[in-house]
């Protein structure tokens, strides 16, 4: 086992990569490892591959990962939206390992992202020493992927000053980078593309300027359609994770699941599961990504101090946690949603009892 | 389609449908007829009785009976006559053959999805001569429309039987699709030419083993006998279209005798046929089970633009956009073709289809958002087009009722306007009032309401005028039912918008923003549905009302809307309309508006504070003339008339009674033990709850007693704020000082009224305090007596002070009225013990007055 905390992409599913670029036959964009179809297959799954059988790392709409393949395919940058734990980094991490088998030309973006993380930075003491040359700069990930051909992952596009989004524009409708500097510049290869992220939650931080924002493809992540499908990507990622935590094994009983996952859809569409009763939705996202952290530390919680089976109790601290972001009305929420739903549910007494005394 | 019939040159066509409307297809003709248009056949006299057939411009029938009326050959329709069909159906239609359609005394509107729901793809008829059985007569396999997976299809039979629900889908799943919509537009739509041959082959094969029920084989045993006929007359070129699935069946070997055996013994109806106007919405929204036409604007663009679609049609919806003033330039246009394309290769498809192209739109167009992808998918996918029928075109079934209506109620359609005034307690005035409401439901005012005057609620005046343009709007309401009741149902229903908004949406978005119509405006339906009475379009609208006011955080939403449901709920009773759920989507309302006063009241400027006291003054009213839970509503009813009647501003009425009895009626109203009124101990604890109302309280909160005393205790929640506005904590303590529910209202007043205030929410309480008018004082011995107490218990520094501010109170009085108090004031009668009376003199006055109340 190996001892890095979370391999790359192209590292975890090398061989299934492996798989599918030896029988891949179809015809591949300029700069790209695998075939637009072999990079969709990659990221839906296919049990009956020829060859073995490819996990599915996208659960979701087919139609999105299409669009978002056809879209780096037609030499558009990819903007992926949605709200935190829609599996936007997730999917362009894994996008870019089957396009260019390299996910790491990444560029965080924060408050306190610079130019240079787009475009280039100098090396001081060279710079100082030789003067203004090649060797002297620093080459970002973008201005690397740009000479290799390969995909750039921005992260959080929004969350960027402006002025530093800015810079992509050139970037995204000359594929050039100029260097003043040096009289030169980086044009970029085939296969170049950029794949970006950004939160819709946040979207007044630092709006896209409509310059850039039309150089992008827009493909919006939904939370899951339906419960099964939730249930079936938090299991499976909550045993992944466990496993590469190395947690004692628990076993994560798939009711407990079931109920997470359940309360997590009640409380963000509104109404409950059976379609009867409308209920108010707290300020938090309750994403897919929470629901699995609340498992996992559940998970934690229940082989370190419980009895080694996850019980309500586990997870009702962390549901608690997840659901009231807002101490005032989130309470409320939260108060009127146990005492109207989970309260009449008979088999959830449990658990009804447990999120009491949690809360 | 066209192409194929002018290749052939029949000698006639033969469409399917209903063969009463052969005498209705000159009318295809008339260049006043522009599709969406159906064919209406119904029975006169039984309104549940109707089915429809709609045609549109891409439908290859409607193509047919246009190039037959062209070319100058006969049109003939060859389906069962829907005399038989009728009334067959209301035959089979028990209620073990679910299969068949709703039972017949349903709604019309739930009826004709049977009929005209036929596979989108199903109906890709193709003719076919009669080539099969008589070898020479025919001109071999003939066309039909290639146009139209979606053409609305006559044809019932998808949705008749078991396993053929979809015999395009078994084809498309054999071949590897699992949409099978989208299957047939890549093996069909896409190809330059059309393989009829091929299709027919392939549903013969899909048909193989397959008997036909009784109905769908005397439809086609109908349709061969038809074809006889055409042949028998001498006709040598001769076109069927129908659905694909018929062909095999009308090919096959069968003999006349045989035909007319099935045919034997049917039983019949008068039916009537006549054309209708329809809507692409329509064709995409009664699709019945889900076999329909979900997209009639991209079929009909396809129609039109059989050259670059794809571009076209992004370059529509760019524009689309453009006129809603979003941003979309020529260049996002170039990218969302290209996207479109790389989609269909990437998917493996010969052309983009509606798929791709939606997908494209959405991520370059519209950047992503939801929303224009609605609009995108409003105006152009289902492409809201209104149909047009000629002038001499037969009256529509809903004109006829509405004739007869008219006729037997008496009401003659004049142009010249003339008064009514009905008395609703007489049945033949009430029928008239109803439909005069059901007409306005429709947008045919023809009666507007006039002002009554006095006498009750039982009284109602009308100005009648009836416009030429009425029977248009009569005609395009056609479509919603045959009826004027059922009509106005199906539109107060359209308006209230999908039973279902429940759409779990984008996380981001509240789905509370998914309707466009207001709680207030949700809440205007259901008086118009009482007033109408309109029963079935009832629960519709008040599970939209419930679902609206679970997710509206703004209390004044809630209360502005409370006093109209109780007034509809009021009338209901009256009228005898049965308003079931009323009552609990009332309760509910005002436990929600009680919780959340509290915290509304703060932070308002002057003039929403003012708004928020007539709110408040509204509820108070509206909540007096709710009916208390308890069993016997009689007297929980009469004691909240009676107090209505004396803490409301209206004492007009009583002032000629002088204050003696005003003070008996008082008396009367709160001093007889009446069940339902606040019992002490329970106003107590709900008291208790609202003051200290948080959260987790909400619950047992809800319980408390009466709607009244609940409504009461929120208030006192309000009044025990430090932070309302003056005007709204005046008039609230004055309304609790009405109700008796407090005893320190003049601590509380010379609280408010005392120094640490500033003088402009001094002059604010006291104007809300006081409002109403100064007749209160002047009657009100008990508030004169608090007023007059506080008044003069003022040092002389302080009341200078105040004066200002209770005079400009009191200058908004009549000078009548300053008088009057003057006069009580010096009379010294403002101890409000001072009043005795005789009882023996008084009881005659208390007879008559409890009499008037009805307590007697």
């Amino acid at each position: 086992m190996t001892t890095v905390l979370r391999p790359h992409a192209e590292d975890q599913y090398a061989d299934e990569l492996a798989i599918l670029a030896k029988s891949d036959d179809r015809p591949r964009p300029p700069g790209w490892k695998l075939s637009p179809w072999a990079v969709t297959t990659y990221l839906l799954g296919d049990d009956a591959y020829p060859g073995g059988p490819i996990t599915p790392k996208y659960i979701g709409p087919r139609r999105i990962v299409e669009v978002a393949v056809a879209t780096l395919a037609t030499d558009r940058a990819l903007l992926l939206l949605g709200v935190p734990g829609t599996a936007k980094t997730w999917l362009s991490e894994h996008l870019a390992a089957a396009v260019s088998g390299d996910s790491t030309l990444l560029v965080q973006g924060t408050a306190g992202t610079a130019e240079e993380a787009i475009r280039y930075g100098w090396n001081y003491a060279r710079l100082l020493a030789e003067g203004p040359s090649r060797e002297a700069l620093t080459p970002s990930p973008v201005m690397r992927a740009m000479a290799e051909g390969r995909l750039a992952r921005v992260e959080e596009l929004t969350r960027m000053p402006s002025d530093v989004q800015d810079a992509l524009i050139t970037v995204l409708s000359e594929k050039t980078l100029p260097i003043p500097e040096l009289n030169e510049e980086v044009q970029a290869a085939k296969g170049f593309n950029v794949i970006a992220t950004a939160n819709d939650r946040d979207r007044g931080v630092n709006e896209l300027s409509s310059a850039l924002r039309r150089r992008f493809n827009t493909v919006v992540l939904p939370t899951p359609a339906t419960p099964d499908e939730e249930v079936d990507i938090v299991s499976r990622r909550v045993s992944q994770l466990g496993r590469s935590l190395e947690l004692p094994d628990t076993p994560a009983g798939l009711e407990e699941i079931r109920r997470v996952v359940t309360v997590f859809r009640e409380l963000r569409s509104g109404v409950t599961s059976d379609g009867r009763t409308k209920v108010k939705s707290p300020s938090g996202t309750l994403s897919t990504a929470e629901a699995i952290s609340v498992l996992t530390s559940g998970i934690a919680l229940a082989a370190h101090f419980g009895d080694g089976v996850l019980r309500p109790a586990d997870v009702a601290a962390g549901i608690v946690g997840a659901v009231i972001q807002d101490p005032v009305s989130d309470r409320v929420v939260w108060q009127e949603y146990l005492e109207t739903v989970v309260r009449e549910r008979k088999d959830w007494r449990d658990f009804y009892r447990a999120c009491r005394d949690a809360s | 389609m066209r192409a194929e019939l002018e290749r052939l040159s029949p000698g006639i066509v033969l469409i399917e449908g209903p063969p009463e409307a052969d005498a209705l297809v000159g009318l295809a003709a008339d260049p006043d007829m522009e599709p969406p248009v159906a064919l209406l056949a119904h029975v006169p006299g039984d309104p549940t009785k109707a089915a429809f057939w709609p045609f549109a411009t891409f439908s290859p029938e409607w193509q047919a009976l246009r190039y037959a009326a062209q070319a100058g050959i006969p049109a003939r329709f060859c389906d069962l006559p829907a005399a038989h069909s009728l009334a067959m159906r209301s035959e089979q239609d028990d209620p073990a053959d679910l299969e068949d359609g709703p039972a017949p005394g349903a709604d019309p509107a739930g009826d004709e999805p049977d009929r005209d729901s036929g596979s989108s793809s199903d109906e890709q008829g193709l003719g076919s001569g009669p080539s099969g059985n008589r070898p020479g007569t025919g001109s071999g396999a003939s066309p039909d429309g290639p146009e139209s997976p979606g053409g609305p299809n006559p044809s019932g039979e998808a949705a008749r039987a078991g396993f053929r629900g979809d015999p395009i889908g078994a084809l498309a799943a054999a071949a590897g699709y699992d949409d099978p919509e989208r299957w047939w537009e890549d093996a069909v739509e896409h190809r330059g030419d059309t393989p009829f041959e091929v299709i027919a082959e392939a549903m013969a094969a899909v048909r193989e083993g397959y008997t036909p029920d009784e109905y769908e084989a005397r439809r086609e045993a109908y349709m061969r006998r038809t074809i006889r006929a055409a042949v028998k007359e001498g006709f040598t070129d001769i076109v069927v279209v129908c659905g694909a699935w018929h062909v095999p069946a009308l090919t096959q070997a069968s003999t006349a005798v045989a035909d007319d055996r099935v045919l034997k013994g049917m039983p019949k109806v008068k039916a009537e046929m006549t054309w209708v106007p329809w809507t692409h919405g329509r064709l995409a929204s009664w699709s019945g089970y889900g076999a329909g036409i979900t997209s009639p604007g991209w079929y009909h663009h396809l129609f039109e633009n059989p050259v670059q679609p794809i571009e076209r049609w992004l370059t529509k919806a760019a524009r689309v956009l453009r006129e809603e003033g979003l941003p979309v330039s020529s260049a996002h246009v170039i990218e969302s073709v290209r996207l479109a394309n790389s989609l269909a290769v990437l998917r493996g498809r010969p052309l983009a289809g509606l798929a791709e192209v939606t997908e494209a739109a959405r991520a370059v167009l519209c950047e992503g958002d939801e929303l224009p992808v609605e609009l995108i998918q409003r105006q152009l996918v289902v492409g809201e087009s209104l149909g047009h029928v000629p002038d001499a075109t037969p009256m529509v079934p809903l004109q006829r009722h509405l004739r007869d209506e008219q006729r037997r109620l008496r009401l003659k359609p004049e142009a010249l306007s003339r008064d009514y005034d009905l008395d609703l307690r007489k049945p033949l005035d009430l029928d008239r009032s109803k439909l005069l409401h059901r007409l306005r439901v429709l947008g045919v005012p023809w009666g507007v309401p006039r002002e009554t005057r006095g006498k009750g609620t039982f009284k109602e005046s009308w100005t009648l005028e009836w416009h030429p343009e009425y029977d248009i709007t009569l005609i395009e309401a056609a479509a919603c039912g045959v009826t004027v009741p059922a009509a106005a149902t199906t539109k107060i229903q359209e308006v209230a918008g999908p039973a279902d908004t429940r759409s779990p949406g984008l996380p981001g978005a509240p789905t509370g923003e998914a309707g466009s119509v207001s709680l207030a405006d949700l809440t205007g339906l259901v008086e118009q549905c009482l007033l109408a009475d309109l029963p079935d379009a009832l629960p519709h609208v008040l599970t939209a009302i419930g679902d609206r006011a679970a997710l509206d955080h703004d209390v004044r939403h809630l209360m502005s809307a409370l006093p109209a449901l109780v007034r509809a709920q009021r009338y209901g009773d009256v009228r005898g309309t049965p308003a079931e759920g009323l009552g609990s989507i009332v309760t509910s309302l005002l436990a929600r508006s009680c919780a959340g006063l509290s915290p509304a009241v703060t932070g308002l400027d002057d003039d929403t504070a003012r708004e928020m006291v007539a709110q408040i003054d509204a509820v108070t009213t509206a909540v007096t003339l709710l009916d208390d839970p308890p069993p016997d509503p009689i007297p929980g009813a009469t004691a909240g008339t009676s107090a209505d009647s004396g803490a409301g501003p209206d004492v007009g009425a009583s002032r000629g009674l002088g204050a003696g009895a005003e003070h008996a009626a008082r008396e009367a109203a709160t001093a007889e033990p009446v069940p339902g009124t606040v019992p002490e101990p329970a106003t107590g604890s709900a008291v208790q709850s609202a003051s200290e109302y948080d959260a987790a309280s909400v619950g047992e909160y809800v319980s408390a007693v009466t709607p009244k005393s609940r409504w009461l205790a929120a208030l006192r929640g309000v009044a025990d704020r430090a932070d309302a506005p003056g005007v709204i904590e005046g008039r609230v303590v004055r309304i609790l000082f009405d109700a008796e529910i407090i005893d320190d209202a003049d601590d509380r007043m010379a609280r408010a009224m005392s120094l640490g205030h500033p003088p402009v929410r001094v002059a604010a309480w006291i104007e809300g305090f006081l409002s109403g008018g100064g007749l209160m004082l002047v009657h009100d011995a008990r508030l004169l007596a608090m007023v007059d107490g506080w008044l003069t218990g003022l040092r002389g520094d302080a009341f200078v002070d105040v004066l200002p501010l209770l005079r400009r109170t009191f200058g908004a009085f009549a000078p009548p009225e300053r008088r009057a108090i003057g006069s009580r004031v010096a009379a010294g009668a403002t101890v409000p013990t001072e009043i005795t009376y005789d009882a023996g003199q008084a009881a005659g006055a208390v007879q008559t007055v409890l009499a008037i109340l009805g307590r007697a």
